[in-house]
């Protein structure tokens, strides 16, 4: 059943990154994005409630539950046809990374985990959901050095575009960062709490997350405007990529 | 002309509306009499009108007046002010059934035609998409303050759909009499020497000097900024240093770019324009079949007054019964009659559609003997 709720969730989310390309199907990729991730919650559901233990402590798994909150953090907060360019950047990732999940066995159920359950919720839950703001924050950072140069340039079909404004995106993005930075220290505490109980010596992976930590942040204390905030922020999830994709390996 | 006389033109005539613009002037009438229309307004212009006045007919009519409220004939597409209007001189007459339907409609169209098309959504003046351009740094305008350098017409529109939008204009500087223009907006009045201090308390800058050099330069912008400064530079010669959009966070666009970007806007609209016209044929065609449906109307009002009539009459023979198979037996009896007449008014009603309707029209009236009582 978690295999065949796999492929509706993959199609809503391959339809929106495609349809997201052409303002005149901007409503149907809205649609593609709400059945798609629809689909992946009853997935996760069906894993919650058919594995022994945490459904996603492997880095399939994870990757799993990482794709549905960028996707959830996504249709908060700009899931709107004005938001289109935001859409084309994230969703595309989103599929990408949901197909990679599924292909390494992170969509599957019944399996048995090593890990106790709360740690791995407080853990792995509050890490990943900060990191999926960081992503939705650097995909608007994205948006926004995008919309920056096209100004700059006096573009004239700026306007027909139909996109949020400088300011807005700014706003967003701050905002994303201030929720996601508390969640980041929660999962960050539990792991250390962790650490100190069992013993173990700090990874590159947790090296790097703190590193992620002090990056963000450092934005949030500093506030850099334009460009330059947006820039930080992009600097911040080539950490997050690194911590996800790369390091992961060594950390589960 | 002004609303009022328009108002007292179309009560002079009967059943009429006058819709005055600064662009046109038109009279719809219900069954009225067009000379005597045409004759009051060349005698409200003074000269012969015959090489300017055009005349239309029935759905032609109709469909012309979809078109004006939707902005379609307007000399910039998609217009919004022609919308108001339209429902300004409907509301100043007192049309008769005929030109409420027909001015309601219209007035939805108008709706419609804006909320379903991009038609309106673009500017179409320099000083349009000056304020367009930007809300698209700043989104909401209220409380963005702006220095407004030169006294010059165009600055001075651009201004205004600035202030109109919700910004405020802080300062004016200019050469000449700032004090003028700057007690319009409410603003403070400063000498062009001080600009670049002004620069670090302001939003926008909106340039219209005609200064033979640049007045504002790259070096004048204060380093340490926090917030965006846009300049609309719409002075010729060039009123903004070019170099400054190579500063971070400060952009530029100048009348050129201003009207590629109407340019641009004005394609848009056309384009929206071919959308708009198909909402406005899917209309006329419901108008059409709602004025065909007049012709079989008076016959299916009159067929069922008949029957109804006939089932009263029957039912006054039946005595004096208890009250719940009174009402057993008028509810039965009014089920048949609708269940009998429902097929023959629905395809009256179609061949009305289909331009057949009066001819059923008259078969109904002769079968049943409803012509005798017309």
């Amino acid at each position: 059943m978690a295999e065949a709720l796999f492929w509706p969730a993959l199609l809503g989310y391959g339809e929106a990154a495609l349809a997201y390309s052409s303002l005149r199907f901007s409503r149907l990729a809205i649609w593609g994005v709400r059945l798609g991730w629809l689909a992946q919650t009853a997935l996760l559901a069906v894993q919650a409630a058919r594995t022994d233990g945490f459904p996603w402590a492997s880095r399939a798994g994870s990757l799993n539950l990482f794709v549905w909150l960028v996707v959830g953090a996504y249709l908060i907060w700009g899931c709107r046809p004005r938001y289109r360019v935001l859409g084309l950047s994230v969703m595309p990732l989103a599929a990408a990374l949901f197909a990679v999940a599924r292909f390494g066995g992170g969509t599957g159920a019944g399996e048995r985990s090593h890990y106790g359950n709360l740690f791995l919720v407080l853990h792995v839950g509050f890490v990943l959901a900060a990191f999926a703001g960081f992503t939705l924050a650097a995909a608007l950072a994205g948006v926004y050095l995008w919309e920056d140069r096209r100004l700059r340039r006096r573009s004239a079909d700026i306007l027909a575009l139909r996109l949020p404004s400088l300011v807005t995106l700014e706003r967003l993005t701050v905002r994303t960062v201030a929720v996601s930075l508390p969640l980041l220290t929660l999962g960050l505490a539990a792991g250390f709490v962790r650490l100190g109980e069992r013993g173990g010596r700090v990874d590159a992976l947790m090296a790097i997350t703190v590193v992620t930590w002090l990056v963000y942040g450092g934005f949030l204390a500093a506030r850099p405007g334009g460009r330059r905030g947006a820039h930080v922020l992009l600097g911040g999830f080539a950490l997050v990529i690194l911590v996800r994709l790369v390091l992961a390996g060594s950390h589960f | 002309m002004p609303p009022a006389r328009a108002a007292e033109l179309a009560r002079g005539l009967g059943d009429a509306v006058c819709l005055s613009t600064c662009f046109r002037t038109e009279v719809y009438l219900a069954d009225g009499d067009v000379e005597r229309a045409v004759e009051s307004l060349e005698e409200l212009a003074r000269k012969p009108l015959a090489s300017v006045a055009y005349r239309l007919h029935d759905e032609a009519a109709a469909v012309h007046l979809f078109r004006v409220a939707a902005g379609l004939d307007s000399l910039v597409p998609g217009e919004g002010e022609i919308l108001g209007q339209v429902r300004a001189a409907y509301d100043a007459a007192s049309p008769g059934p005929l030109l409420d339907r027909v001015f309601r409609q219209a007035l939805r169209i108008g709706k419609r035609v804006r909320a379903e098309t991009a038609i309106g959504e673009s500017p179409a003046s320099v000083p349009a998409a000056a304020a367009a351009l930007a809300q698209q740094v700043f989104g909401d305008l209220r409380g963005r303050r702006v220095l407004l350098v030169g006294s010059g017409r165009m600055g001075e529109l651009a201004a205004a759909n600035l202030a109109s939008r919700g910004a405020s204009i802080a300062y004016v500087a200019s050469r000449s009499e700032p004090s003028a223009l700057a007690a319009r907006f409410g603003a403070l009045p400063i000498d062009l020497a001080a600009v670049p201090a002004a620069l670090g308390d302001v939003d926008l800058v909106l340039a219209s000097t005609s200064a033979p050099v640049p007045v504002v330069q790259a070096g004048d912008v204060p380093a340490q900024r926090r917030r965006p400064l846009f300049f609309l530079d719409i002075a010729v010669p060039r009123d903004v240093d070019p170099a400054v959009q190579e500063l971070d966070g400060c952009y530029l666009y100048d009348i050129d770019d201003l009207e590629a970007v109407v340019a641009q806007s004005l394609s848009l609209r056309r384009e929206a324009a071919a959308h708009a016209e198909q909402l406005i044929a899917e209309e006329a065609e419901r108008f059409r079949e709602w004025q065909a449906s007049l012709e079989v109307v008076p016959a299916i009002a009159a067929l069922r007054a008949r029957a109804e009539e006939i089932r009263a009459a029957e039912l006054a023979k039946l005595g004096r019964l208890p009250e719940h198979e009174r009402r057993t037996v008028e509810s039965v009896t009014a089920q048949i009659l609708n269940k009998l007449l429902h097929l023959p008014t629905v395809r009256m009603k179609e061949a009305a559609a289909a331009a057949g309707g009066s001819e059923y029209a008259d078969a109904v009236r002769h079968l049943f003997g409803l012509e005798e009582e017309r």
